[in-house]
């Protein structure tokens, strides 16, 4: 396969991921202005921009932050390069430049999916109509999936799609945590009690994990719990665990298939060692946030080894 | 429906009775119910959006596609018919070949008073660097798209010959598939000759033009393309994909150890067989157009040493520029000793001075057509151009009459289109598709027909808002 088919599958893969994510991080957001009062509202979606990284960018365009503002700014904003709409339009262009490496059904699935979304973006989207676009957005993501676990050869192609999702994936979990982290610090000395619970359902509401976190607890919310099942619970898809262990196995079957390992398995090994013998008490120990600082930074070198590693640029 | 006007009409004769090639389609088209066919046609346009069936328009934003209209009346061609075009394409386009050859040797042709030696010295497809070089197997142009017009029962004639890089056969593919999932049924009632193996053909045909480098085992195709903002990316990566062949850009290839090979996952890899869509001008920055990124620098010093095969050849457009056209019927037979069977259209070369002075008299009526334009782009329709476009165009045509040849406005013949107020008569034309290797001619059945939208319009160039349609021969 040609590196530079590689990189677009890759970033094809890493921009669905990052769209779904955001239509997450919106939704969860979205019901919690919902149910609690303004100035928490606020709070929400100051911390939603700052999650995305936003806050200069929209800070220089709103004094504010109202649920309108922000999600037309993430979703659609023309000051705002990363948007939705522009990722999703990267995950076109990069599936028409992988055209001839992935399926009729995942290409007519994103192809379908762009058009539609591209109309829903093109205008202001308001309160009426912002549940449908960020179910619209989640529904993108689950259906490309679909089509591609049904359809794709597993080649290297399919790997190197896979260690897409799932470098992004975890990119966006250890965020999201981290942001929640730092708002909730203070709750932390209350750690077992129902002080914020709220804002703990947050990030499993965020991450997707909400309904399933509860059924595993029997309805208790409790941070220690909550840390441990986001970062360290391999059962979860959506947790670091998950994304590390489905990422060193994609990586693995890319050095099989080519016959020699790289400088991206080596660094996969060495973080893997990091993480898989971990309890939650020494993740509190050493620091949750300096833990995914760690994690982020490991994840971002393993994501450039590839593109070095299979040749992805000239 | 309704017969059309006074020009030859493919599916009505003068008495509007249906012709014979038409008379199974027409009796299908009546037993269906008008709101079945009406959304069948809504389909269609769904169907290509869908699956990304889209050209790029020049000179518009980057990021536009457009569907090229698709009607979803087929027009039908008669296995007799076809026979007889089939072996006037052969003909000619065994010609192009020789001809090409000829002119990157010893050029016979010209020793011999039939072409005028000025023609090669100011045609800018020239390429000084094929002279006296045989690319592999002989074959200067792999895949040829000769446009041909009708204007009688048996009139058909040729407007243009493509032997740069003929483009619009994945249309004629994708107009295939899409009317057989639309009307399964009409498909079990006539018998039409498929063409959906045109892209095994053309990479057994590729496959068969291997360079002197190649060092056995399958050989490795490519199709080059300029990227995803090309007007026809649709086309390269579909034909790639139907092809097993990888997509490659520019920017994936070089030249290392002698041969041109491209930046896989594993390395580099040597291509033998280059099909590329780049035009001449970019395809090797050190030969070429310095500034280009689309090519690769040093492909045309690997060619030479019979490192790479290059589809088609470097240098073929020198064979289809419109003045050269004009010698066709002189060209086919100085070598192959018949009389061509297929005619050219009668054409006025503005560089002569009478013919210039008669073109000048009789604008109004003509057709005048750059020498190196394509596309349907700077030309003048006499007959619907306003007083003004053609005294504009008079200006032009003084101050460089070498650039311009003209011909008669034919009158081309219609097939009706489906419009809501039910089948309207259009202007079209076709574009048979061929296949050159050392194995010989293989030209697919039908081809792409194009057909002009507006009523009357004789343009029609997808660029300029044309449409297709389905193109049958019959089996006999």
């Amino acid at each position: 396969m040609l590196g530079r088919t590689a990189n677009s599958l890759f970033w094809m893969f890493r921009y669905l991921e990052r769209a779904e994510n955001t239509a997450r991080l919106l939704e969860a957001a979205l019901r919690m202005a919902l149910t609690r009062d303004l100035v928490t509202a606020e709070a929400e979606w100051r911390s939603v921009i700052a999650t995305l990284g936003l806050q200069k960018a929209y800070e220089a365009l709103h004094d504010g932050y109202d649920g309108v503002s922000v999600w037309n700014f993430i979703l659609r904003g023309p000051s705002n390069p990363g948007n939705v709409r522009v990722m999703f339009g990267a995950v076109r262009s990069n599936a028409r430049m992988a055209r001839i490496n992935i399926s009729g059904d995942v290409w007519e699935a994103v192809n379908e999916n762009w058009m539609k979304l591209d109309a829903l973006l093109a205008r202001p989207i308001g309160q009426m109509a912002v549940g449908e676009v960020l179910g619209a957005i989640r529904r993108a993501g689950t259906q490309v999936h679909g089509a591609f676990d049904g359809s794709m050869l597993r080649d290297e192609g399919y790997h190197f799609s896979r260690a897409g999702t799932f470098i992004e994936r975890a990119d966006s979990t250890a965020r999201i945590l981290d942001m929640k982290y730092f708002l909730l610090l203070p709750s932390l000395s209350y750690v077992g009690s129902s002080l914020d619970t709220g804002q703990w359902e947050q990030v499993l509401r965020s991450v997707a994990g909400a309904r399933v976190y509860s059924w595993l607890n029997a309805g208790q919310i409790e941070a220690r719990g909550i840390v441990e099942f986001v970062v360290l619970d391999d059962r979860f898809p959506r947790s670091l665990a998950f994304c590390r262990s489905a990422l060193r196995d994609n990586l693995a079957a890319l050095a099989r298939m080519h016959g020699v390992e790289g400088h991206c398995n080596a660094l996969m090994r060495d973080a893997d060692t990091r993480i898989s013998h971990l309890t939650v008490d020494e993740i509190f120990d050493q620091g949750l946030h300096e833990f995914l600082v760690d994690f982020l930074a490991r994840n971002a070198s393993i994501a450039r080894a590839i593109a070095q590693d299979y040749r992805f640029h000239a | 429906m309704s017969a059309g006007g006074s020009n030859f009409d493919e599916m009505f004769d003068g008495g509007g009775q249906t012709r014979p090639a038409y008379d199974e389609y027409c009796r299908w088209y009546n037993e269906q119910p008008g709101e079945f066919l009406k959304r069948k046609n809504r389909e269609a346009d769904d169907s290509f959006r869908r699956t990304g069936i889209t050209f790029n328009v020049y000179g518009e934003d980057a990021a536009e596609e457009r569907l090229i209209p698709f009607d979803m009346v087929p027009r039908i061609i008669t296995a007799n018919e076809w026979r007889k075009v089939s072996r006037g394409i052969e003909q000619r386009v065994r010609a192009l070949n020789s001809f090409l050859y000829d002119l990157y040797h010893r050029q016979e042709i010209v020793r011999a008073g039939r072409l005028p030696e000025r023609l090669l010295q100011s045609n800018d497809a020239w390429l000084a660097n094929m002279v006296g070089f045989t690319p592999p197997g002989g074959i200067y142009t792999h895949i040829v798209g000769i446009d041909l017009v009708r204007t009688g029962p048996d009139e058909f004639f040729v407007l243009e010959d493509n032997a740069r890089t003929p483009s619009g056969v994945s249309y004629m593919l994708e107009n295939r598939e899409t009317m057989m999932g639309m009307f399964p049924d009409l498909f079990s009632r006539i018998a039409v000759e498929s063409v959906s193996n045109y892209p095994r053909r053309l990479a057994r045909s590729l496959a068969a033009c291997v360079p002197p480098a190649f060092t056995g085992g399958k050989p490795t195709v490519a199709v080059l393309t300029p990227g995803i903002y090309n007007s026809a990316y649709f086309e390269h990566a579909f034909l790639a994909d139907q092809m097993g062949a990888e997509l490659v850009e520019g920017s994936d290839l070089r030249v290392v150890g002698g041969r041109v090979q491209m930046r896989t996952t594993l390395g580099y890899k040597p291509i033998d067989v280059l099909y590329r869509r780049v035009d001449d001008d970019y395809l090797d920055p050190l030969t070429f157009n310095p500034d280009s990124a689309l090519g690769v620098p040093g492909i045309m010093d690997v060619y030479r040493a019979g490192g790479i095969t290059i589809a088609n050849a470097p240098g073929t457009g020198v064979a289809d520029d419109k003045a050269i056209y004009s010698f066709m019927p002189d060209i086919v037979e100085f070598y192959t000793g018949e009389k061509p069977l297929l005619p050219n259209v009668q054409t006025w070369r503005c560089a002569d001075k009478d013919s210039l002075a008669y073109v000048l008299d009789n604008l109004a009526e003509l057709v005048v057509k750059e020498v190196h334009g394509s596309g349907g782009y700077g030309m003048l329709i006499g007959p619907t151009s306003s007083k003004r476009e053609i005294e504009a165009f008079r200006a032009k045509l003084i101050a460089r009459p070498e650039n311009y040849i003209a011909q008669p406005t034919l009158a081309l013949s219609t097939c009706p289109i489906y419009t809501r107020a039910g089948l309207a008569p259009r202007h079209l034309d076709l574009r048979p598709f061929v296949l050159v290797s050392p194995e010989g001619i293989d030209i697919t059945p039908g081809g792409l027909t194009r057909v002009a939208l507006k009523k009357g319009s004789l343009v029609v160039n997808s660029s300029q808002g044309g449409g297709t349609k389905d193109t049958w021969v019959l089996k006999d």
